[in-house]
């Protein structure tokens, strides 16, 4: 990989976006406590973590959308609480909830975008077909979004996002809520804008495999950034492999592993998952040592579930469990108050 | 929702192979009048494709012209002079019509919220004034649009089409819908939810309307009526509109003097010009307040 080492090293002398010691509270919730990191021009840069980790709220602070407690952050070389209107030129949104006006036809909905943005008249209808085209919906420019399934939306906001050629565009979960073709589908139009037009792509996501298709990652738990590389490095770092089984008795194979061989394994979807070392070489002692029948096993280079295990020390989905249990108690706290 | 899939598309061959590169220019007034002209033009654009809403919202204003106007005619002949109740209402009728479909028009900023739309004009780097103004602005000239249909109507309840007082009733009515629009969106500003929003119409606009003055004459009323009347902005739109519309009927003094006295305060009629200048100060107030209301949230 080309794009690796570039990607490892010091980001470039002009970064997108450059962060440091950014904090947000809400009351007495530490939604963002202190991240530092910086983005290089023209990388694809992901945000991984569980519903509520402070992904959006950090999204939302370098949108200029939220005024940041503590710390700082340039977006494409303007400070985002000094300089917002040139923040807000230079940058393309697309947000998890839908905010295209569904009573207007695509194209009345791109142009209205261009005008607010101020796209020179010239060039705005060359620049909508181009959009467009990219994501697939040139044909139906003129139908009404409210006709529009999920996906077709999605691919809208994405060409609404770049019709102002930003420099920096920000996705948030662009792929929520979408069936895995079209997911599959999206990325394959941002990789493909990543190839066209000089720009920076920064999205969020909290699901592991769409990590893959980021040049680099962060993860982020309770509010703070815990790892930060490529997906290869961030799973070469696991060092282990998953190991799974299924057993008539899981409980007792979960025993058995504890005093066997000293792994913490856990049960998920009705298989006993755990992590070790050159897993191949491990299979063959577990079949002679375990005593516990086994129907069946795979082993599998780690994901960034893994990876996401290994820094959190939890999965992802139990992740949100705590932190919706950790809301409802501030909530409670709070009063039911504001929201 | 049945089916989410689609099938995969495929850029086209024909794209244009050059990435057209959009060099967004600062900040000016240029730019800012620019995005008032698109949420106005917006606001247009929705009205034209929604004909059940241009049809919907002239039925209110029908049936009180023809249905009221005909049926209580049977009860008030001898106390009109020979004026028909038609004829009568139909000033305060004009007002109505515009009245309701401003209001329906700064919903939609409500309506905008709760589907997200709001947020792409919050987020577009200009500012939150010209976001308001350009919903004002659509508002009122949707509204107008509405209010020249009752004025073709004019024939049916024995009101000449007379040019200058047609351009007379329009300037009222643009001015009314402006009011009335920055009315609403002062509203919308606080109101997160659509049900909020027609309860504040329930409880304030339909008032306003029945009090103004819009369905009998504002001379002669009740102590607390009368009170209520000239409190009423509303009335002071009403008012103007009934002076031009009479202004150029061929009515008995008695008939003017019983139907068409107008507003006065402590015997002291108030002067048409200053009526409208008083609506427009309280529209430009309104809109005031809710560019204020928009540029400090968020």
């Amino acid at each position: 990989m080309v794009g690796h080492e570039m990607a490892r090293d010091a980001p470039s002398p002009d970064p997108a976006i450059a962060v440091h010691g950014l904090e947000k509270r809400f009351g007495p919730v530490e939604a963002v406590r202190g991240v530092d990191f910086e983005v290089a021009a023209g990388e694809v840069f992901g945000f991984l973590g569980p519903n509520g980790a402070g992904k959006t709220t950090t999204i939302n602070m370098l949108c200029t959308l939220l005024k940041p407690t503590a710390g700082s952050a340039t977006v494409a070389g303007y400070d985002v609480v000094l300089e917002r209107d040139d923040v807000r030129r230079h940058i393309g949104l697309v947000f998890q909830d839908p905010t295209l006006d569904s009573y207007l036809t695509a194209a009345q909905n791109l142009r209205l975008h261009a005008e607010l943005y101020g796209v020179p008249g010239k060039l705005v209808a060359p620049r909508m077909r181009q959009v467009l085209t990219m994501v697939g919906l040139w044909d139906r420019k003129d139908v009404t979004v409210g006709t529009f399934s999920g996906g077709m939306r999605r691919r809208l906001e994405i060409a609404r996002g770049l019709m102002h050629s930003p420099r920096v565009l920000f996705l948030d979960e662009p792929t929520i809520g979408l069936d895995p073709q079209t997911r599959r589908s999206i990325w394959t139009y941002i990789r493909e804008l990543k190839e066209r037009e000089e720009i920076t792509i920064f999205m969020t996501t909290h699901y592991m495999d769409e990590a893959e298709w980021c040049d680099r990652i962060a993860i982020m738990d309770q509010g703070e950034i815990v790892a930060l590389d490529s997906p290869q490095r961030l799973k070469e770092g696991v060092g282990t492999d998953r190991v799974t089984i299924h057993t008539d008795d899981n409980e007792a194979a979960l025993e058995a592993l504890r005093e066997c061989f000293g792994i913490e394994a856990r049960i998920a979807e009705g298989a006993v998952l755990f992590g070790v070392p050159a897993g191949e070489a491990f299979v063959p002692r577990l079949f002679a040592e375990l005593g516990v029948p086994i129907r069946a096993v795979s082993v599998s280079r780690p994901s960034l579930d893994d990876v996401f295990m290994s820094y959190t020390g939890t999965t992802i989905r139990d992740a949100e469990e705590d932190i919706s249990k950790h809301r409802n108690r501030v909530m409670m706290q709070m009063m039911g108050g504001r929201r | 929702m049945t089916t989410t899939t689609e099938p995969l598309e495929t850029p086209s061959p024909d794209a244009p192979a050059d990435v057209v590169r959009v060099v967004v220019p600062p900040h000016s007034l240029a730019s800012e009048l620019r995005a008032i002209r698109i949420v106005w033009r917006r606001d247009l654009i929705r009205f034209a494709s929604d004909r059940i809403r241009i049809v919907t919202s002239l039925i209110q204003p029908l049936l009180f012209l023809f249905v009221m106007g005909s049926g209580l005619q049977q009860l008030s002949r001898a106390g009109t002079h020979g004026v028909s109740l038609k004829t009568f209402i139909y000033p305060g009728i004009l007002c109505v019509a515009v009245m309701f479909t401003a209001m329906f028009s700064a919903a939609s900023i409500v309506w905008d919220r709760e589907f997200g739309f709001m947020r792409e004009m919050l987020v577009a780097p200009v500012r939150r004034s010209s976001i308001v103004i350009g919903k004002c602005l659509g508002g009122a000239t949707v509204a107008s649009s509405q209010g020249i249909i009752m004025i073709a109507l004019a024939g049916l309840v024995h009101v000449p089409y007379n040019v200058p007082m047609i351009l007379g009733i329009l300037g009222l009515q643009l001015l009314l819908a402006f009011a009335i629009t920055a009315f609403g969106v002062m509203c919308a500003a606080r109101i997160k939810q659509m049900q909020a929003f027609f309860g504040i119409m329930q409880i304030v606009v339909m008032p306003m309307f029945f009090i103004s003055g819009a369905l009998f004459p504002a001379n002669g009323l009740p102590g607390w009526l009368t009170v209520l009347n000239r409190i009423d902005p509303l009335t002071y739109a009403v008012d103007p509109m009934r002076r031009l519309v009479f202004g150029h009927l061929h009515l008995s003094a008695a008939a003017h003097r019983a139907l068409d006295s107008g507003v006065s305060w402590w015997g002291w009629r108030v002067p048409g010009l200053l009526e409208a200048g008083m609506v427009a100060a309280l529209g430009l107030l309104m809109l005031a307040i809710a560019v204020w209301e928009f540029s400090s949230g968020e």
